[in-house]
């Protein structure tokens, strides 16, 4: 199976983010990994290879720091990566994004497409799905599980409340993976060498942008959330903390 | 023509979600301040008593979206029905919980119809005659106003608990119901779902626990799994986690509070070492007491604590297990 798996590079989960001039972004200067979700799309889409063989590209978006999440990629096994390579690249909204995923990609027949279910930094969970209805595929959200079988695949999606679902779809299709359907491998050294020569195809947005429209969103304003509940703050050793804790627990949470 | 809200709400097996009466509520509070029309819809086969129990509650109108190709739910079926009902009927604003069902459909219909959709807001403004919507970035350590640029009709879907269903109003009368027969082509609908089915039984039912002591990424290796739990029962609570931590394996995955695990609301929630990304507080925001405990000042978490302790959790928890002893006389 061919399979292209999207990723994203977000800012570090405990990193401290400081808003831009404007009040519209994040100031860039932070540090950044891979979009927890679309690390394990790609280890899905490795296992699928390493089953039935086929190839892995992956593709990003995003100024020149995102290829770190494409060497990262090709060190634990996917064979190319597209890089759609701008700070333009930046601020287009779902629609958009996915419009030149779309375009980027329209002369290869791919299989399969994943994607992590959502990033961590718009959460929008709309990329893949966009994707398809462009493509004009099937697609199916939140996948736990992928089995390939005579007409197509298999899958299985996650619900609300602990219930899961069996779905048979065609090929091609989009699939949107969710944290935790497998688990996640460490790039090996010979990897990371193989890495270097492995092909790492750029595009430009000038190359795109005739199959882009106007974003349909705009972010007028981002800040810190307004505090609507008053919380209070408890400080000092260890020891005084825990005494003030239950304190609390016995005369305001009343459990002890 | 009046300018149109179209809330559709959800139906599963022919029954509401009741989480559908938080959008409605929200597009009630909406429609009061624009003045705008405010109708609903519900997609299915035979789902005519959805409809005429939503028909109850303060709307113009229902529609009862109606195709026996439309149970069960699949995303192409609910795409065609509508995406030919919006095109006729051109609401402005169509309004929808932000429910796994509503993830899987909706961005595909608004692509369709050339539009966008504003997912999980936690809330709209409408100043000076511009609508945004609110909603969280970065995991809930910034909030966004967004605003649509494009044409209408705009799409946008409210989060778990942005609006207190039960606030939604009862309508005068009942409101008309109109039911909406839609043709879906053969072949339009690609996938197979099967029934939907529990994994296993769940062995923990923490929606009963009176007190829930919580543990995420901040607790760092499985070994100290064993440290919450000492606490947990110390309080004599049940012992949670949020996902990566039953993702990693160190907790069963029915031991989940979030989005994807149980919703929960204990007298005392206690969360060690949790962030607090959105996933996670949809589960357990509605707690009595939050106390949270996490070395990161800047967590969101702390946004919705009633008790803040910003500190290592490996210093304080284990002379709190002794103080908590102490205070049981155990």
């Amino acid at each position: 199976m061919k399979i292209l798996v999207c990723m994203k590079q977000v800012p570090q989960k405990d990193a401290p983010l400081k808003l831009n001039e404007s009040g519209t972004w994040i100031r860039e200067d932070v540090s950044y990994e891979v979009n927890e979700p679309d690390a394990y799309a790609l280890e899905e889409a490795l296992r699928q290879k390493e089953k039935h063989g086929g190839e892995v590209v992956v593709i990003t978006s995003g100024p020149a720091r995102a290829q770190q999440v494409l060497r990262e990629a090709l060190a634990k096994g996917a064979d190319r990566a597209i890089h759609l390579e701008g700070d333009s690249f930046v601020g287009l909204d779902a629609f958009n994004t996915a419009k030149a995923f779309a375009a980027s990609v329209k002369d290869e027949n791919f299989d399969l497409v994943f994607t992590g279910l959502q990033s961590d930094d718009y959460g929008f969970a709309q990329t893949g799905v966009v994707l398809a209805e462009l493509l004009g595929w099937s697609h199916a959200t939140i996948i736990m599980q992928i089995e390939k079988n005579d007409t197509g695949i298999r899958v299985k999606r996650e619900l609300e409340a602990g219930y899961f679902q069996f779905v048979d779809m065609p090929l091609p299709a989009v699939l949107t993976i969710q944290s935790g359907i497998n688990k996640l491998r460490y790039a090996t050294l010979i990897g990371i060498k193989q890495a270097k020569n492995k092909p790492m195809k750029k595009v430009s947005f000038d190359e795109v942008k005739g199959s882009l429209g106007d974003n349909l969103l705009k972010i007028e304003k981002l800040y810190i959330p307004l505090k609507t509940k008053k919380t209070e703050v408890i400080e000092g050793p260890p020891a005084e903390v825990a005494k003030k804790l239950v304190d609390r627990l016995r005369n305001e949470v009343h459990v002890l | 023509m009046a300018d149109t809200i179209l809330v559709v709400v959800e139906q599963r097996e022919g029954k509401l979600n009741r989480v559908s009466w938080e959008t409605l509520a929200g597009a009630q509070a909406l429609a009061a301040e624009t003045g705008w029309v405010l109708e609903a819809a519900v997609v299915g086969s035979g789902v005519g008593d959805v409809a005429a129990e939503v028909a109850a509650k303060k709307v113009s109108k229902v529609y009862d979206i109606e195709s026996s190709k439309l149970e069960p739910y699949t995303p192409d079926g609910f795409v065609a029905a509508l995406k030919s009902f919006i095109e006729e009927k051109k609401p402005k604003l169509v309004l929808m919980p932000h429910t796994y069902q509503v993830r899987d459909f909706v961005p595909k219909l608004a692509t369709a119809l050339h539009r966008s959709l504003i997912s999980d807001a936690i809330g709209y403004k409408y100043e000076g005659g511009k609508l945004l919507f609110t909603r969280q970035m970065f995991q809930g350590k910034f909030v966004a106003d967004v605003s649509f640029t494009g044409d209408a009709p705009y799409f946008a879907t409210f989060q778990s608990g942005a609006y207190r269903g039960d606030k939604v109003e009862d309508g005068g009368a009942s409101a008309r119901v109109e039911t909406v027969n839609v043709a879906i082509a053969d072949g339009v609908i690609r996938n197979k779902p099967e029934a939907p089915f529990k994994e296993a039984k769940q062995a923990v039912d923490l929606t009963q626990a009176e007190i829930i002591v919580s543990v995420g990424r901040g607790i760092k290796e499985q070994k100290n799994i064993e440290l919450a739990q000492q606490l947990a029962t110390a309080l004599g609570g049940e012992i949670a986690a949020s996902r990566p931590i039953c993702d990693s394996g160190w907790l069963p995955m029915d031991r989940q509070v979030g989005s994807s695990g149980q919703t929960v609301a204990p007298k005392l929630y206690l969360a060690l070492g949790i962030s607090g990304a959105i996933q996670h507080v949809v589960g357990m925001k509605g707690a009595h007491s939050i106390i949270a405990i996490n070395k990161d000042s800047e967590a969101p978490i702390f946004e919705i604590a009633d008790i803040a302790v910003v500190g290592n959790l490996f210093d304080i928890v284990p002379p709190l297990i002794e103080e908590v002893k102490k205070a049981k006389g155990t």
